[in-house]
């Protein structure tokens, strides 16, 4: 669980967090929404330790990032898998290296366990038989999905992922979408999304944070976010034209 | 205020360059790379060019020997301190800074615009020690380059001036030991190593701090070399200054 208190967070004299409290719940999806620019991407940010908030809390598990000394941070860090928005693989390794990263770093594990862990991931993410090709051999969907192994290889308490469907088609991003929950519901990850893609939102929408200008908007699950009736929520998610038009649909019905 | 910035940001680049370490298992595996891919994979055209410039100056040289009583030995003499002093370790330093200066900048600049650079961050690996360290230990085994450029160099004078019938075999070697003093070739070496460094962290600089996509990666590239060249230059004239004058 990550619990966020009081975050504010700037630059150049320009607020972009303006005390946001949340409470990412473990086991659970937890989606970030909203406009470009409204924050989203510095609060992750902010969570991965990669920013500095001006203030306010960040806890994990019960313990504030303030207080980890820079060993504890570390170890932290070890704790956390990360997707990012364009799967970030290290272009000059093959697959299987690729997933193999985080355990060469971090554990003591001889070759043959690594291989066991990997090829285990890899099958999970349906990707067995690939590990000896190299990334841009791959396509987009199969490098989120290597992206993601490479992310859960290392067993993390915490899965972040910016926008993990963008530039993918509905298909492929309903496969990823789904994964990420499958896999936050069996290794009981606290996993928070950020994401622009309304049907992200439909399917794996266990809690919602809705962001708008550095502030939080508004939060609730899948089922609320289409019953509310606030007014930036709903000029957010009625933005694009197929949810507009189930709305009508929704709305003649009744 | 600019230049102040990025110079005050460079030696912060080293500062975390030589901080936390990467495992030494992963370490020795990157050093064994960056070795095959900056200094092997430089050999073919550092041999190639050594060769035709040593052969060019002992060309250039013996053509403006007219005067009789200038000794042909001086062809050798010429090749030998042009090739030890300046061409082996400033030239090639400079051809050094185009190859794999670039090639450092961009494959760093690429992991940046890739967020690969994050990655290795979230996964708190010091990045800067697991990308740049490496390069800096290979770039050490570079005098070795210089040392074949030398020989190399110096062959190619003899092959120029000897098969070109400028001079005979014998007037080449005695022209090549005359008057030797072996703290040149110390001074080059001292000049190498100061090189390999800045080859290998000026054009890191250029790269790991560089923003926005992949046409912002060939414009670091072309910076890249430009101030890895005017930092080669400058530096040679100030080891030049304090060790030779």
């Amino acid at each position: 669980m990550i619990e966020v208190k009081n975050l504010y967070k700037g630059f150049n004299g320009q607020q972009v967090l303006n005390g946001i409290d949340y409470t990412f719940e473990r086991g659970k999806t937890n989606l970030i929404i909203g406009q470009s620019g409204s924050g989203k991407s510095v609060f992750l940010k902010c969570m991965l330790g990669l920013f500095k908030p001006d203030k306010g809390t960040i806890v994990y598990d019960g313990k504030p990032y303030s207080s980890f000394s820079d060993e504890e941070q570390r170890e932290l860090r070890k704790e956390m898998g990360m997707l990012f928005q364009g799967g970030a693989l290290f272009d000059s390794m093959n697959v299987e290296q690729n997933v193999m990263f985080p355990l060469k770093m971090f554990t003591k594990q001889h070759k043959k366990e690594m291989l066991k862990r990997v090829h285990e991931v890899l099958e999970r993410v349906n990707l067995d038989g690939t590990g000896d090709k190299m990334p841009s051999e791959i396509s987009g969907g199969m490098q989120k999905r290597v992206a993601i192994a490479r992310a859960i290889v290392n067993k993390p308490k915490y899965l972040f992922c910016d926008e993990p469907n963008s530039g993918l088609d509905p298909k492929t991003a309903t496969v990823i979408d789904n994964l990420i929950q499958e896999l936050t519901h069996e290794n009981d990850i606290t996993t928070v999304l950020i994401t622009h893609d309304m049907n992200s939102v439909l399917e794996i929408g266990e809690r919602i944070a809705f962001l708008k200008d550095g502030v939080l908007a508004w939060k609730g699950t899948k089922d609320e976010i289409f019953k509310t009736e606030d007014e930036a929520v709903t000029d957010f998610v009625y933005s694009s034209n197929l949810f507009q038009q189930v709305r009508e649909a929704q709305q003649k019905e009744k | 205020m600019t230049y102040l910035h990025s110079i005050g940001e460079y030696f912060l680049m080293l500062k975390g360059v030589f901080g936390r370490m990467t495992k030494s298992s992963v370490l020795r595996s990157l050093i064994l790379k960056e070795i095959n891919d900056l200094i092997m994979g430089s050999m073919g055209i550092v041999a190639f060019l050594s060769f035709f410039i040593g052969a060019v100056v002992a060309i250039q040289t013996a053509l403006n020997l007219t005067n009789p009583l200038i000794p042909k030995t001086l062809v050798a003499y010429a090749a030998r301190q042009s090739v030890i002093l300046e061409f082996a370790p400033t030239f090639i330093s400079i051809i050094m800074a185009g190859k794999v200066g670039s090639f450092i900048t961009s494959s760093i600049g690429s992991m940046r615009v890739t967020e690969q650079i994050d990655a290795l961050e979230v996964m708190g690996i010091n990045s800067k020690n697991y990308l740049i360290f490496p390069k800096i230990i290979a770039m050490l085994t570079y005098p070795f380059v210089i040392a074949i450029s030398m020989f190399l160099g110096i062959t190619g004078a003899y092959f120029a001036a000897v098969v070109g019938g400028f001079v005979t075999s014998d007037q080449f070697i005695t022209g090549l030991q005359d008057e030797f003093i072996p703290f040149h070739l110390t001074y080059a070496f001292i000049k190498t190593f100061l090189f390999a460094f800045i080859l290998a962290t000026v054009p890191a600089y250029h790269g790991y701090y560089m923003k926005g996509g992949a046409l912002e990666v060939g414009e670091a590239a072309t910076t890249s070399f430009v101030w890895t060249s005017v930092v080669l230059i400058v530096t040679n004239y100030l080891v030049t200054q304090l060790l030779l004058s």
